[in-house]
Parts: structure tokens; sequence; C-alpha cells
């Protein structure tokens, strides 16, 4: 076997363990979005265009409640910002790659690719160095590929069994049960935690505000809170610059 | 929402995530993120997520309820100590159901 082969196989089963949670979360997107009166067709296609589990469950709830579009994409640059994290993680060990491999893989940067992804940079480091071909990014896209085709099939899925699914499950909550999962490994230290609880305050209160602009006061001001925090720390504390590692999805 | 808009208002947040995704791969090296940039990306992901969860969990039927009678609350609760204690999302969203689950049953009888 070549060597690009052994890293893509081995991006694709690093990320297996992975998927099993992925599978019933891209269903359940599915089942929620037609539920939500997405027409199939565009419930399907917000999983290939956005790519994106939180983003996509958010937006299905802003359609449904009739939000404005620009409402609607300043809530999609908020959410997904954490990607900015990840691209400047990973940019490093990407200088050297023609530029449509680039391209192809900021697509396949999604929370659960990223996880797999920096941890085998990090722990091959030597390979690059060794002065071997550096193959790592094969390993990147068996990543990306598996949990894209594996998000595009549950999403149909969940589209085909959403009409079968009674409200009394209250599936709806797994949205906030997957945050509460993601959230967690993020508290890493105090302004963290002044960020996550003077956010959630503001939310509580400006959640009757139109158009979830609660939702945008609040991930502003937890941001601040956050900074403000942080700056207060005596310099002895050393910050962690490092994104945690998102936590098995 | 016209169906017009719903697929641009998909279109246009595509390309708002790939953006994201894409913009320090592109420009490593050639731009440097201000240092205040970079301390506040850091709270971006606790300030944006419990913006979420807060009023799912403590608000029902369109109102604060922090009373015991709040399922998604106490179930909210179950879930957090489940995401502290094993830092497995899995585990997490399956305690927080399987919990919610039951509170709603209890609470009906």
């Amino acid at each position: 076997m070549t060597k690009t082969r052994i890293e893509f196989l081995s991006g694709v089963r690093a990320e297996l363990p992975i998927l099993l949670g992925v599978t019933p979360f891209g269903m359940i997107y599915g089942a929620l979005a037609v539920a939500a009166g997405l027409p199939s067709p565009a419930a399907q296609a917000m999983s290939s265009i956005v790519f994106a589990g939180s983003a996509q469950f958010i937006v299905t709830q802003l359609i449904a409640t009739g939000t404005p579009p620009a409402v609607l994409l300043l809530t999609v640059l908020v959410v997904n910002l954490r990607h900015m994290l990840y691209s400047a993680s990973v940019a490093p060990y990407m200088q050297n790659l023609p530029r449509r491999w680039k391209w192809l893989l900021a697509y396949l940067l999604t929370d659960e690719a990223y996880a797999v992804t920096i941890m085998h940079y990090r722990q091959h480091e030597q390979d690059a160095q060794a002065g071997q071909a550096d193959k790592r990014h094969w390993y990147f896209l068996g990543a990306g590929l598996a949990l894209w085709s594996v998000w595009q099939v549950s999403t149909a899925v969940g589209i085909f069994l959403g009409t079968q699914v009674p409200p009394s499950w209250s599936l709806d909550f797994t949205l906030a049960l997957t945050f509460i999962a993601l959230l967690a490994p993020v508290l890493s230290d105090r302004p963290a935690v002044a960020a996550a609880l003077s956010a959630g305050v503001v939310a509580v209160v400006g959640a009757s505000w139109p158009y979830k602009t609660g939702l945008l006061a609040a991930a502003l001001i937890g941001i601040t809170v956050g900074v403000w925090a942080d700056s207060r720390r005596k310099p002895g504390q050393e910050r962690q610059d490092e994104p945690p590692a998102p936590m098995e999805a | 929402m016209t169906p017009a808009t719903l697929w641009l208002a998909i279109v246009a947040g595509g390309v708002i995530t790939y953006a994201i995704r894409l913009s320090l791969i592109l420009l490593w090296g050639r731009v440097s993120v201000p240092p205040a940039v970079q301390r506040g990306l850091r709270f971006v992901p606790p300030a944006v997520l419990s913006a979420i969860i807060f009023p799912e969990i403590l608000r029902h039927d369109g109102a604060l309820d922090l009373s015991l009678g709040n399922t998604r609350l106490l179930a909210g609760i179950v879930a957090g100590l489940v995401a502290w204690r094993t830092k497995n999302a899995l585990l997490t969203i399956a305690a927080g159901m399987a919990a919610l689950w039951v509170l709603q049953a209890v609470m009906k009888r």
C-alpha cells in the first residue's frame, strides 16, 4: 500500500468512533428541518453547502420563526467563528500544499475532522522533519470525507423518517444537549466560565427580543466579559492559547 | 421566507462558513491576527454555546422557569454533570434525553 493510501485510510479509521455520534445528530437535523417547514431539497442542500451541524440547527429554528436573512447570516457568522481558531491551528501544517488542497480541506474543516486531524499532525511531527514526504493531508482528507459522507446520508435518512417522529419525543432537546457536550471542554479556566455565565444570563434576559437579537447581544457581551476577566489575571498565570480539542462528538 | 430567499440564505450561510474555515489557512504568514482579536476568539465558543443553551433549558412556555417542574432544566443539569465527568458527547446526549423522558413520564402522573 502506498503512503498516500495508508494516510487516507488511517484518517477514515480515526473518524469512525466519532461518526457513531454524528449519525443520530444528522438524522435529528434532517427530521427537525422538515418539521420546521423546510422543503426536503433545501434541508439536504444545507448539509452540503453549510456543512456545520450546530449552525444548521440554529438556522432551521430561525427560519421557522421568520427571522430576517440579515440576522440569520449574522448568527451563522457568530456561531461558526470558532472555526477560525481551527483554521489558524491547522494553517502552519498546510503551508506547502498546493492551493487546491487548501481550498478542498478548508471545506472539510469541521469540529469533528479538526479534532482527529490536529492530533495526527502533532503526533507525527518527526515524519516531516525526517525528510520523508509529508502525506498527512491525506489523513485530513480521509477524516473529512468520512464525516462528510455520513453527514449527507444521515441527513437524508432524517428527512425521510422526519414526519414519522412524534413531537412528544422532544427530539429538539438534542440541540441543547449537543451544545452542553461541546461546552464542557471549553470551560477550561475562570475567564471562559465568566464568558459563558454572562452570555447565558444575557441570553435568558434577551430571549424574548425579536429575531434572536438577544443571542447576538449575549455572545458579544460574553466575549467582552471573557477578555476583561482574562486581562485582570496576574502575568504569572499562563494563558492557554491553544484551542482545546473538541470532545468526541 | 420565500423559496428564493431561503436558497439565497443557505448559499450565503455556506459562503460565510467556508470563508471562516479558509481564512487563516490561506492568509497564514501574510497577515497577523491582532492580539486583541486572538484573545476575543478564545471566548467565542463558551459565549455562543451558553447563549444558546441557557434559554433552551431555563425558559418554559416563554417565561423564566426555575422550578422543579421544568423537566428540561433538570435533564440539562444531568447532561451537564455527565459532560463534565465523562467528556463524552454521545453519553451526554443519551443521558440528557433519558433523563428528560423519565422526568416527563413521572411528571405526567
